[in-house]
């Protein structure tokens, strides 16, 4: 990284800020550096085999107070007053009950009202806060850096490595300037920013990079849109993704429960003021991406990377040189059951997922809760909304949401990751086809053979009306042509 | 963590790109909270079918997978190169890797050797052409070898090293504690702590 007295990256003035001890060496023979972690989310998942660890090693956790853990991946979203019906859910989230009391963890469970996506929670509590650096067991922990944090995902490996010494060995990232510059049009959003980003450097574009997003159409996004892109970061390859702070973000924490106060939040103002990447300083690469041009856009295929405006048609392997690309076009499109050259509008869709740590927060609530509001949903689908916390969900209660997407025929369910992985009960059927707000569309990833198609939360709920993949704008064209008739 | 200068072992082809953790391992195997007996969940929902590389001799007796690009993409979790070790896997060899799976794999002693593409193809066909081809990777000359093929790979210096030598991490960390504890003591104090707890 760059010297202190050179323009620097907000990145690498993070980096700079953490560097406990710098590795020896340069280029290829460089040692990593030791950095600082000033946050350390857990979940039940990524954290029993670490907690073990330190078990047999005789270690202690060496600052819970910079450790928060919550239940999130196995809750289930329906019933939770009731024991886990899956018993290897309920041992792995008994486990983390165990383990947190016994090493002294705050952790908040299911039935709580601080419980919930870990990403979620960490920001709402106002534990997440600009020039931290964060990390979890967990790969959208990328969501963090919406707050100009440097926040990734690390393995269980890594988790008891921080446990036992608060700090990880890390060799430095390379920075990439996502530059998208313009004015959305209305019905497109954050999510469609990042899946146009992703599908253009691909999902290996980003390895080894920190991704620092820039440009009008950045800044004049709410806390909850930021979050919306930075959390997609790692699909595009990378670990992290940032945003630099601003009046926005203060805003946000300001006032929250673990927000800096008083004195305290001058001088934290004072700090966070510093860390935009300085005029002059160098990305080693750089992107460009048009705002006024995009569209709501959607994935085709069976990684996030492939996807595509909601007013194309599904590709060929035709259309694409590399060899690989070609190969994985043809693979995803006979998981995906569709053939080159629909439009993607036709394609009927059997479930609408709107939750995930990507788009579970009140603005993606109240997006797809304005267009529902007064609509029929179609009779065949399956709408799911999961809020993201349980605190989201009460807020969201408390503005009358869940009433809204009740009289549409949609379910609201208790807080957690659902079906973005379906590691509770809530999966896709062998061959069924989903539109979901979450971040991956893996092969099997919401149930198995069960087919995944990204989409933004405004997407969605237009899908749930229409019953094939829609944009709010198709709603207007069609209302409009029914008055004609 | 055990030593590792070389291996050899037969080498299996996956010709595929962007082959993500949640193939790797489906997250239904993820509820365990052991950090070993993870060999039956290693890509389980592909060895259903009975035309999958692992289903096929002599390639299910393999110890180096031979991988297209983006290996290891999506989830962090670690549980991705546990299986893979269960299973009996040394080494993966691929044209990139994702960083997180990468990390993990130098933490757990699983050798990820980036190998340039055109060199992934010519092993591929050798292979292929005779199965059970070993493919052998030497840590020390830092050479990917399988028949008369020899091709370099990359891996960062000090992950080398730690496999080679077997290190511990934590255990290396451990050696420079005060350090840490000096950094500790000049932190600012607005920065959050999430004791005590505070609600709204």
């Amino acid at each position: 990284m760059a010297a202190h007295q050179a323009a620097q990256t907000l990145a690498e003035k993070v980096w700079n800020a953490h560097v406990v001890r710098k590795g020896e060496g340069v280029g290829a023979a460089r040692q990593p550096d030791l950095i600082y972690i000033d946050l350390h989310l857990l979940h039940e998942v990524t954290s029993p085999q670490a907690f073990e660890g330190l078990r047999l090693a005789g270690r202690k956790l060496r600052r819970v107070d910079l450790t928060i853990a919550t239940e999130d991946h196995n809750t289930p979203t329906l019933d939770i007053d009731k024991p886990i019906a899956d018993l290897t859910s309920r041992t792995q989230i008994e486990t983390l009950r165990k383990n947190c009391a016994e090493f002294g963890v705050r952790l908040h469970s299911l039935g709580d009202k601080e419980q919930g996506i870990v990403h979620v929670v960490g920001p709402q509590l106002g534990l997440t806060q600009p020039g931290m650096t964060v990390v979890c067991g967990d790969s959208h922990t990328s969501t963090h850096g919406a707050f100009g944090a440097l926040a990734f995902g690390i393995g269980t490996s890594e988790v008891e490595h921080v446990m036992a010494t608060q700090s990880l060995s890390l060799k430095p990232f390379k920075t990439m300037a996502i530059n998208v510059e313009g004015t959305l049009k209305p019905g497109v959003s954050a999510k469609d920013i990042i899946l146009a980003v992703i599908a253009k450097i691909g999902t290996g574009g980003g390895q080894g990079y920190v991704l620092e997003y820039r440009g009008s159409a950045i800044r004049s996004l709410s806390m909850d849109a930021r979050m919306t892109i930075c959390n997609m970061s790692i699909e595009a390859g990378a670990r992290a993704g940032m945003i630099a702070p601003d009046a926005t973000t203060y805003e946000y924490i300001n006032g929250r429960p673990h927000a800096p106060q008083g004195a305290d939040w001058d001088a934290a103002v004072a700090e966070w003021d510093t860390l935009a990447t300085d005029d002059g300083a160098t990305f080693d690469a750089e992107v460009f991406l048009d705002a006024d041009d995009l569209e709501p856009f959607v994935t085709w295929g069976t990684n996030p990377g492939q996807g595509i405006s909601l007013s194309g048609v599904v590709p060929a392997p035709e259309d694409f040189d590399d060899e690989n690309a070609r190969a994985a076009c043809e693979r995803a499109l006979t998981y995906m059951d569709l053939k080159a050259g629909t439009p993607m509008k036709e394609i009927r869709v059997d479930t609408v997922f709107l939750g995930s740590c990507t788009n579970s927060r009140m603005e993606d609530l109240r997006a797809a809760a304005a267009i529902v509001q007064g609509q029929v949903k179609d009779p065949n689908i399956r709408m799911m909304v999961v809020p993201g916390s349980a605190r989201v969900r009460l807020e969201a209660e408390a503005e009358g949401l869940d009433k809204i997407f009740l009289e549409f025929g949609a379910e609201w369910r208790f807080a957690g990751c659902s079906m973005c992985l379906g590691m509770n009960p809530d999966q896709l059927a062998e061959g069924e086809r989903c539109a979901s707000t979450s971040n991956r569309n893996f092969e099997g990833r919401q149930g198995k053979g069960g087919r995944t198609h990204l989409v933004s939360p405004q997407v969605a709920a237009a899908t749930a009306i229409r019953g094939t993949l829609s944009s709010p704008s198709d709603l207007v064209d069609s209302s409009s042509d029914a008055k004609v008739a | 963590m055990e030593k590792i200068t070389t291996h050899s072992g037969i080498g299996v082809p996956l010709r595929q790109s962007n082959v993500d953790t949640d193939q790797i391992i489906p997250a239904v195997y993820l509820k365990r909270i052991t950090r070993t007996g993870f060999e039956d969940a290693l890509f389980a929902g592909w060895r259903k079918d009975s035309s999958f590389i692992l289903n096929q001799e002599p390639f299910s007796q393999g110890s180096v997978l031979v991988a297209g690009p983006d290996f290891g993409t999506g989830s962090s979790r670690e549980h991705a190169v546990w299986a893979l070790k269960d299973y009996g896997f040394k080494a993966v060899l691929s044209s990139r890797f994702a960083d997180i799976f990468r990390g993990n794999s130098g933490k757990q002693g699983l050798v990820a050797a980036q190998v340039a593409q055109s060199d992934i193809e010519l092993i591929w066909k050798e292979i292929e052409n005779h199965p059970g081809t070993e493919v052998t990777v030497d840590l020390a000359a830092r050479t990917v070898t399988c028949g008369s093929i020899i091709a370099p790979f990359e891996i960062d210096d000090y992950t080398r090293w730690r496999l080679m030598e077997g290190l511990d991490d934590i255990g290396l960390t451990l050696q420079h504690e005060e350090e840490v504890t000096a950094f500790e003591n000049e932190r600012p104090a607005f920065k959050p702590t999430t004791l005590p707890a505070r609600f709204s």
